[in-house]
C-alpha cells in the first residue's frame, strides 16, 4: 500500500467480502440441501437455511448409498478415491524422482531422447487420447482394477521437471564429497537427495493428491464394477437419478463428502499447497 | 548440467525404466494409434479397414456440427478466460492493499482449487435448476424465464459460470504473487509524482503484470479446452441442440457413444496439435522469463 486512502481500503474489503461470499455461495446451498428431507425439493424454491435431517442423510449415504440409482455406499467409494489418489500421488513422485536423478546425475546415450519422451506426456492429456488409451487398458485386462485406475495417469513430466530443477540447485561439492567418502549413486540418492528435497516432495504430494482425488473421466470409463467406483466419478450417476426423482438432499450430501478431503488438504496445508502450485508451473 | 557425474551405464536406464514404460504404453502407443486410425475407415463390425488418407479430416471440416463445436469452444474458452482472469485480478488487487487480513482472505478464496470440476458443475446445476433452483426463481421475479434444458444461451452461461468459479482461485494466487513482485519503490515514486491509484494501475501495475496475465491466459485456455470435460458431461451433455458441445466432449461422444472411430481419432489428432501449440507457447514464455 502506497498511501493512506480509507475509501479505497473500504472498497477493497467490500470486493473481498463479496468475492468470498460468491465463492462460498454454491457450497452453502449444497450444504443446506444436504440437511433437508426429500420433500423439501418437490416444489417451490430450494431452502436457504439448514434443516434437521443432516445426520440422517449423511448416515444414509455413507452406509447404504442410493439403492434406486444403483449407487453403492459412499464410504466404500471414498476409500476407493483415497486409494486411487494415494497411488497416483506416490507413484508419480516415485517414478519422477528416479527419472530426474538419472537425467541430472548420469551421462548415457539417448539421454536427451529420454528427456523428450517424458516431456511429450505434457502434451497428451488423457481426454485427448481417450479412446485408444481405453483400448490399451482393456487389452491388458486392467479394467476394474486399481492398476487400471492409476497406472495410465502416473507418468508426469511436471514432477520430473520439478525434481530436475531441485537437483540442479544442489551444489556439486556435495556429490563430490559423497563420492570421496565412498558413497555409490544409490546411497547418495537415498541419504542426500531425498532428504534435501523433502519439502518439495511434500508440496508436490499435496497438488498430486488433489489431482488424483478429482479424476473423473478415467475412473468413469474403466470401472463398471461398483466395487471400484470412486466418489467423484460416482456423482454423475446419482445426479442423473436425482433429476428424475428429486433426491437432491442425498446428491448434495455426496457432493459435500466428495469435496471435503481435498478442500481440507488445501486449507490445512496452505503453505505447502501454494508452494507446490507455484513450483509445478515454473 | 552437472560438472561431475556417476560413471554407470545401466543404472540410469533402470531408474528411467518405470517412467519410460508408462509413457510408451499409455501415452505414445495410444497417440500413435489415434494418428493411424485417423487415416483409416473401419466398417461397423471392425472387419475391414481401408486407408483413406486425409478423408476423415476433410469430412470434419465439411461437417457443420464440427464447425459449430469449434465455435462453441471458442465462445466458452474466451468467456471463461475473461470472467476468471477479471475476477481474479480484481480480488488480487484488493488483497494487495490488505496488511494483516491478507492471509485470511487468501485462505477463504483459494479452496475452490481443490473442488473437482464435476462437483462444481453439479452445484451450479442445482442452483440453476429450472423448477426449484434459486437463480431461476430470482430471474423469474425480474421477468426472465430461465431454462438451460431448452435454451442454448442459458446452458452456455451455466457452464461458463461453473467453469470460471473453479478457476478464479488459481488465477488469483498467481496474480497475488505477480503483484508482490512489483517493487514498491516504483509505485511510491509514481505516487510522489502525483499519479493517483487509477493512473498507477494502468501505467505501472498492468504493464508489469502482463507476463503473469499472458501465462494465466494460456493456462486457463488449456483448462477450458480439456479439464472442463466433467462440467459439460455432468450437466448439459453438450446440449441443448449442440449449444455446449465443446471439442473435447465431442471426441468422447463420437468415439465412445457414436463409435465413429475414424472421425474421433481425427478429432483427437487436431486436439493434440492444439495442446502441443499451447505447451510450446507456454514454454517459450517461461524460457524468456528465466533469462532476465
Amino acid at each position: 500500500m502506497v498511501e493512506h486512502r480509507p475509501i479505497l481500503t473500504l472498497l477493497a474489503h467490500l470486493v473481498l467480502i463479496l468475492g468470498v461470499l460468491t465463492v462460498a455461495f454454491p457450497v452453502w446451498l449444497a450444504f443446506v440441501a444436504s440437511t433437508h428431507e426429500v420433500t423439501a425439493f418437490t416444489s417451490g424454491v430450494i431452502p436457504l437455511w439448514p434443516g434437521t435431517e443432516g445426520a440422517a442423510n449423511y448416515g444414509a449415504m455413507l452406509g447404504q448409498g442410493m439403492s434406486t440409482s444403483g449407487a453403492p455406499p459412499l464410504l466404500g467409494m471414498m476409500v476407493n478415491s483415497l486409494i486411487m489418489a494415494l497411488i497416483i500421488a506416490c507413484g508419480k513422485i516415485a517414478i519422477s524422482i528416479t527419472s530426474a536423478f538419472a537425467i541430472v546425475y548420469f551421462r548415457f546415450p539417448f539421454r536427451n531422447l529420454a528427456f523428450w519422451l517424458i516431456f511429450i506426456t505434457l502434451m497428451l492429456p488423457v481426454e485427448v487420447r481417450i479412446v485408444p488409451t481405453f483400448k490399451v487398458v482393456a487389452d491388458l485386462g486392467l479394467l476394474n482394477s486399481y492398476a487400471g485406475l492409476t497406472v495410465p495417469l502416473i507418468a508426469s513430466a511436471t514432477a520430473t521437471f520439478l525434481f530436475r530443477q531441485v537437483f540442479l540447485t544442489i551444489p556439486d561439492e556435495l556429490m563430490e564429497a559423497a563420492r570421496i567418502d565412498g558413497a555409490g549413486p544409490m546411497k547418495f540418492f537415498r541419504d542426500m537427495l531425498i532428504p534435501l528435497s523433502r519439502t518439495n516432495i511434500a508440496a508436490l504430494f499435496v497438488i498430486l493428491f488433489i489431482y488424483g482425488w478429482n479424476q473423473y473421466l478415467w475412473p468413469l470409463l474403466v470401472t463398471t464394477d461398483a466395487k471400484f467406483y470412486t466418489v467423484v466419478a460416482g456423482i454423475k450417476r446419482m445426479a442423473e437419478a436425482a433429476d428424475a426423482l428429486p433426491q437432491w438432499n442425498f446428491v448434495m450430501a455426496a457432493v459435500m463428502l466428495a469435496m471435503l478431503p481435498p478442500v481440507a488438504v488445501v486449507v490445512f496445508m496452505q503453505r505447502l499447497f501454494v508452494k507446490g502450485l507455484v513450483e509445478t508451473e515454473k | 548440467m552437472k560438472r561431475t557425474i556417476f560413471p554407470n551405464r545401466w543404472l540410469p536406464w533402470l531408474l528411467l525404466a518405470p517412467q519410460l514404460a508408462v509413457t510408451l504404453v499409455f501415452f505414445l502407443w495410444p497417440a500413435g494409434q489415434a494418428v493411424r486410425q485417423s487415416f483409416l475407415r473401419e466398417d461397423a463390425f471392425g472387419l475391414k479397414t481401408t486407408f483413406i488418407g486425409l478423408e476423415n479430416y476433410a469430412a470434419l471440416f465439411r461437417d457443420p456440427q464440427y464447425l459449430n463445436s469449434m465455435q462453441v469452444t471458442a465462445v466458452f474458452s474466451i468467456s471463461v478466460a475473461v470472467l476468471s482472469l477479471g475476477m481474479a485480478l480484481l480480488l488480487a488487487l484488493a488483497v494487495d492493499r490488505m496488511l494483516g487480513s491478507a492471509r485470511i482472505y487468501t485462505t477463504l478464496l483459494v479452496w475452490p482449487y481443490a473442488v473437482a470440476p464435476v462437483v462444481a458443475g453439479i452445484m451450479w446445476w442445482f442452483i440453476f435448476n429450472p423448477t426449484i433452483g434459486i437463480m431461476p426463481y430470482v430471474l423469474r421475479q425480474m421477468g426472465y424465464d430461465w431454462n438451460h434444458g431448452l435454451n442454448g444461451n442459458d446452458a452456455m452461461v451455466l457452464v461458463v459460470i461453473a467453469a470460471s468459479w473453479k478457476q478464479v482461485s488459481y488465477n488469483f494466487l498467481f496474480f497475488v504473487a505477480g503483484l508482490q513482485a512489483i517493487p514498491a519503490s516504483l509505485r511510491e515514486a509514481a505516487a510522489i509524482d502525483g499519479a493517483g491509484p487509477v493512473k498507477r494501475f494502468f501505467t505501472i501495475t498492468l504493464p508489469l503484470l502482463s507476463p503473469t496475465t499472458f501465462f494465466l491466459l494460456v493456462v486457463t485456455i488449456t483448462y477450458t479446452l480439456f479439464d472442463t470435460f466433467p462440467v459439460i458431461h455432468a450437466t448439459t451433455e453438450g446440449g441443448p441442440a449442440q449449444s455446449t458441445n465443446i471439442l473435447v466432449y465431442k471426441v468422447f461422444n463420437d468415439g465412445f457413444l457414436g463409435l465413429n472411430l475414424g472421425s474421433s481419432a481425427a478429432q483427437s489428432v487436431i486436439l493434440m496439435a492444439i495442446v502441443i501449440g499451447l505447451t510450446v507457447i507456454q514454454f517459450r514464455w517461461i524460457e524468456r522469463r528465466v533469462e532476465y
